[in-house]
């Protein structure tokens, strides 16, 4: 890349050179908020096996067939099978979803014990520890918030320049490769993963946020009908899931990067805040 | 470039990830059936009430819908017909010798017949009702306002809760009866009724004939049914399981504002 707008490149670390990439603040941020989305997803299909189905609009019983429904009915090998409907099209899904087997044996549960928490149905215990961890997400994000700004975190390594936004199309073309900056470029966030960085960030996480407030029937009275600038609570609820699997879509993407250009030297980086310059680009 | 140690090494390190992932999950298991961790998790609960009361205020209005959002049917949940003789009793000769009991720490404890709770003033309201499963369902409720009452009988000062005691026992042996209980800022909310009609109809026994409590701002587990008797308290810690409900005595959350 030849970024000439570039505010590093004065200070670029030499190829091969260890350099300081993540502050003690960001990394301490990014690890309590891994602990605490992961459990809020696991609990989340928890408290959704409670009522495995998803609607649109202001009530469950509008008349229109749910748009996702997940359960068990009688038909397969074992007499039992699980069944996921989507859009009214049904597919079998035993051993994954509505019916599942633990050491050998059948159990009806929409998502599996391996994926929720607690494993086995137990809605007043998993909404504890959604609702808990709720709370810790709010409060790191919105540390992370104010100290992105303060630091200008948010300005420096996050907003893309102008002129980066001109090189997405070249970006994506090297996403597409595999092909990673190295040397000075490789020391800021590339413009793809700029964007990617702040839609999670700005968008999908605010918004799963306020779908999860939209179901609560105490916050619903805030504003009379502000839930239904959303479609109603159930669209809310809906909202709300989709949002959770478009946030482990990044992750696997996210996960996935990290992987391909370095674990040790990216997870590093993460824990100690060291990061080592690539000295060159490896195609893979 | 030799690939062999590098490929080990990722299988290891998945094989790490893996292990990492199983114990993470037992011990979570072990956490939710502590003595203590459950402690931990409930500042989520009192943080979310402290919230709710902060940013919707004490006297915010539930929504209110029109006769188009109806529900083509209400659906009935939890209990469907109380299994006691008492109920079918009353049942049996259409709630003619049902009365609604209001006493405790009140000045003039006082008891209503059906008749006479549909003589008082009543208020309708069409809500959506939110399941703590996750279902809402949309029904119109009449019924007197639960503050009607408390003005008739002038609780004392003492009085923090207001506790419902309903006729359908939870258990098989007939015992354990459903209860609720919610504080004096929603026992004064003017959507806070005990409703006795749903849909402009008596309300039907498996939605809690002859009188159910509506409590708008929480979720439908506080909204008991089958209602044979109001008190109120200063503290529920001596009633059923001392939680302030059937469902909290099974671990539920007191606050069903989330």
């Amino acid at each position: 890349m030849n970024e000439a707008t570039s505010t590093v490149a004065a200070a670029a670390p030499a190829q091969g050179a260890l350099y300081y990439r993540h502050t003690l603040a960001v990394r301490i941020m990014h690890w309590i908020n891994v602990v605490a989305l992961t459990i809020l997803f696991m609990s989340g299909l928890q408290i959704f096996n409670a009522h495995p189905a998803l609607h649109w609009g202001k009530s469950s019983y509008t008349g229109r067939p749910a748009l996702l429904e997940i359960g068990v009915r009688e038909g397969g090998e074992s007499g039992m099978m699980g069944v996921t409907r989507i859009f009214g099209r049904e597919f079998d899904t035993t051993g994954v979803l509505g019916l599942s087997r633990d050491d050998g044996e059948l159990y009806a549960q929409a998502f599996p014990s391996w994926i929720a928490i607690p494993s086995h149905q137990w809605l007043s215990m998993a909404r504890a520890w959604h609702f808990f961890f709720a709370w810790v997400f709010v409060v790191n994000g919105f540390c992370y918030l104010a100290y992105s700004i303060w630091s200008r975190h948010l300005a420096h390594d996050l907003a893309p320049t102008g002129g980066e936004l001109k090189t997405i199309g070249r970006s994506i073309r090297d996403h597409l490769r595999f092909r990673h900056p190295s040397g000075e470029a490789a020391t800021r966030y590339n413009v793809l993963q700029k964007i990617a960085y702040l839609v999670v960030i700005f968008v999908l996480l605010p918004l799963i946020v306020l779908m999860g407030l939209a179901m609560s029937p105490r916050l619903d009275a805030l504003f009379t009908g502000w839930v239904d600038l959303v479609g109603g609570r159930q669209s809310a609820r809906t909202l709300h899931f989709v949002i959770a699997w478009l946030l482990v879509a990044f992750v696997l993407i996210h996960v996935f990067q990290v992987i391909v250009t370095g674990l040790w030297n990216n997870l590093r980086s993460m824990i100690t805040g060291r990061y080592r310059v690539p000295t060159e680009a490896h195609d893979e | 470039m030799n690939r062999r140690p590098e490929m080990s090494r990722r299988r290891f390190f998945a094989r790490v990830l893996g292990g990492a992932a199983t114990l993470a999950l037992a011990g979570c298991q072990k956490l939710s059936q502590s003595e203590w961790f459950p402690k931990v998790l409930a500042v989520g609960e009192r943080l979310s009430a402290a919230a709710g009361t902060l940013v919707a205020g004490r006297k915010a209005m539930a929504q209110e819908f029109t006769e188009a959002d109806l529900s083509p049917s209400f659906r009935s949940n939890g209990t469907f017909r109380p299994q006691s003789a008492e109920y079918e009793a009353l049942l049996a000769r259409s709630f003619a010798d049902y009365a609604l009991v209001v006493d405790g720490l009140v000045a003039d404890p006082r008891r209503y017949s059906l008749a006479e709770l549909r003589a008082l003033e009543s208020r309708t309201q069409i809500t959506r009702h939110d399941c703590v499963e996750g279902w809402s369902a949309i029904g119109k409720w009449k019924g007197v306002k639960l503050s009607t009452l408390l003005e008739a009988v002038r609780p004392a000062p003492a009085a923090r809760f207001v506790v419902f005691h309903c006729a359908d026992p939870m258990a098989d042996d007939g015992k354990d009866p459903y209860y609720e209980s919610i504080d004096m800022d929603d026992a004064w909310h003017p959507q806070t009724i005990l409703a006795y009609d749903l849909n402009d109809a008596p309300l039907p026994v498996g939605n809690g004939a002859p009188l159910r409590l509506r409590v708008e701002r929480q979720l439908g587990y506080k909204h008991a049914k089958y209602v044979m008797r109001i008190e109120l308290v200063e503290s529920f810690e001596k009633i059923h399981g001392g939680n302030g409900g059937y469902w909290e005595d099974q671990g539920y959350q007191w606050y069903a504002g989330i």
